[in-house]
């Protein structure tokens, strides 16, 4: 027997959307949807916390209300000062669920970013790399070693801003790293991966706003074992992700001299003592 | 002749449709908001000074936070219109929000917005109402109309964007990307501001 999973009623007053929201992903507390903005022909993402009936009535509310404004307010900061990151089209905190008109959880309409994320292009290039590894002369291989690491420079300007900004992510992952396909787009060269266009940050459920040392270092640690989980082959090369971070703001050598301590403690600081 | 648009906000009921037309050189500006003040409500209308309105999406959004909460019975003011007018606000204060959105004696560039909460309230009753009522020259609502008309540096000082770069007026020889790119900042600034209004 095959029971096909229903996500939950979709709150007021998407409802109404024609055509639905069409359901992307799903996490352990929302649930990621595309549909319009509050223009026809433009598209939008849509969050949804839904409510957790497992929790105490009050309880959920009070939680799902202080995440999503959490979230959304780190977007609103981050898009006044020009981070890229989806802005915030439409937010309620209260959301009124489907049919018997209670409360149905939270939702967040955002910006749509149209591109691939930084998982998928960076294993795409490995994928492409272990097929032609053999074939490869130096200097063919240097070069297009030479993009990615263009790519993590990028990727690190944009953590600087992220952090000169005010803001930590709490969660970064290349899932939550996009490259927002540009207007034209140039020649992938000969793997066929483009890695153009802007990194913009995306999932902001964990962020929240601290400009200390440890916080944006624990942002950087975790990228970095990220990396090196998902993409080994190209581990050797963040080294340039922290070269353009270096370079984006003030206070970037001193998250990175701390950044040398997370790695030798691990991600959570040592509670003895 | 009235320019009224009738529009169909996405994820709204197609039973909530929305009036909306803008005027220039409004002359009975003291009028109307007499009326307003005296509840008469014939002219129950959201009437906003169009000086303090950045672009179509900034009013579309505005629009659809009072909409959304007069659907789920969180209204603030005393309507759904007046509660149009204090949606465009980034603070808690109505009366303040009025003051900086609502019609004034003053007022000459006039957005008006209805909704149809009624089933006798239609385009035709709408665009038979504005004939009457305003005296003012009706131009199309779209962002190259509201950028002639926007009070930029008033906008940015209400939301306290101040820091923001300003977008420029489009000239014969700018490229566009720069101004846009301002302009698009602002606007997003904007929409962030009346979502999180009240978190």
């Amino acid at each position: 027997m095959t029971d096909e999973y229903k996500p939950p009623p979709l709150p007021s007053p998407f409802t109404n959307t024609s055509p639905a929201p069409v359901l992307l992903t799903q996490g352990a507390e929302a649930h990621l949807y595309k549909t319009v903005s509050l223009d026809p022909s433009i598209p939008a993402a849509l969050k949804i916390r839904p409510s957790k009936p497992y929790r105490h009535p009050i309880l959920d509310r009070r939680l799902t209300r202080q995440r999503i404004v959490q979230e959304a307010r780190c977007l609103v900061k981050l898009v006044r000062e020009g981070v890229s990151v989806p802005a915030v089209l439409s937010l309620d905190w209260e959301g009124q669920g489907g049919e018997d008109g209670g409360w149905g959880g939270a939702w967040l309409l955002m910006e749509w970013i149209d591109g691939p994320v930084v998982r998928v292009v960076l294993e795409q290039w490995e994928a492409w790399l272990k097929k032609n590894s053999s074939s490869l002369d130096q200097a063919q291989l240097e070069q297009e070693e030479e993009r990615v690491r263009g790519l993590l420079r990028r990727m690190g300007h944009a953590l600087g801003g992220l952090h000169k900004a005010g803001v930590v992510h709490g969660d970064l992952t290349t899932s939550n790293l996009m490259l927002r396909l540009p207007a034209t787009s140039s020649d992938p060269g000969p793997t066929g991966v483009s890695m153009e266009g802007e990194v913009v940050l995306i999932d902001f459920g964990l962020a929240s706003q601290s400009a200390q040392d440890e916080d944006r270092a624990v942002d950087l640690y975790v990228l970095e074992r990220a990396i090196g989980s998902t993409h080994p082959r190209s581990e050797p090369l963040f080294e340039s992700l922290l070269q353009g971070y270096r370079e984006s703001y003030k206070g970037a050598t001193s998250t990175l001299k701390r950044l040398a301590d997370v790695r030798l403690r691990g991600r959570k600081r040592s509670m003895l003592g | 002749m009235a320019l009224l648009e009738t529009i169909d906000i996405p994820h709204l009921p197609s039973s909530l449709p929305v009036h909306v037309a803008l005027y220039r050189n409004v002359e009975n500006a003291d009028y109307l908001k007499q009326q307003l003040l005296a509840g008469n409500s014939e002219f129950e209308y959201a009437l906003i000074d169009a000086s303090m309105v950045l672009s179509r999406a900034h009013a579309i959004t505005a629009i659809f936070r009072a909409i959304n909460d007069y659907m789920n019975g969180r209204l603030k003011s005393r309507n759904v219109h007046s509660e149009i007018v204090f949606s465009f606000s980034s603070t808690n204060n109505i009366a303040d929000s009025f003051r900086k959105f609502g019609i004034a004696d003053s007022t000459e560039d006039l957005l008006v917005v209805k909704v149809s909460v009624a089933p006798e309230i239609t385009h035709d009753s709408v665009a038979a109402y504005l004939e009457a009522s305003i005296k003012g020259t009706p131009v199309p609502f779209d962002d190259e109309t509201l950028s002639q008309i926007s009070d930029v540096a008033k906008i940015k000082k209400f939301y306290k964007l101040g820091a923001l770069p300003d977008p420029k007026p489009i000239s014969a020889e700018a490229n566009g990307v720069y101004t846009d790119d301002a302009k698009r900042r602002l606007e997003l600034s904007l929409l962030g501001a009346i979502a999180l209004r009240g978190s």
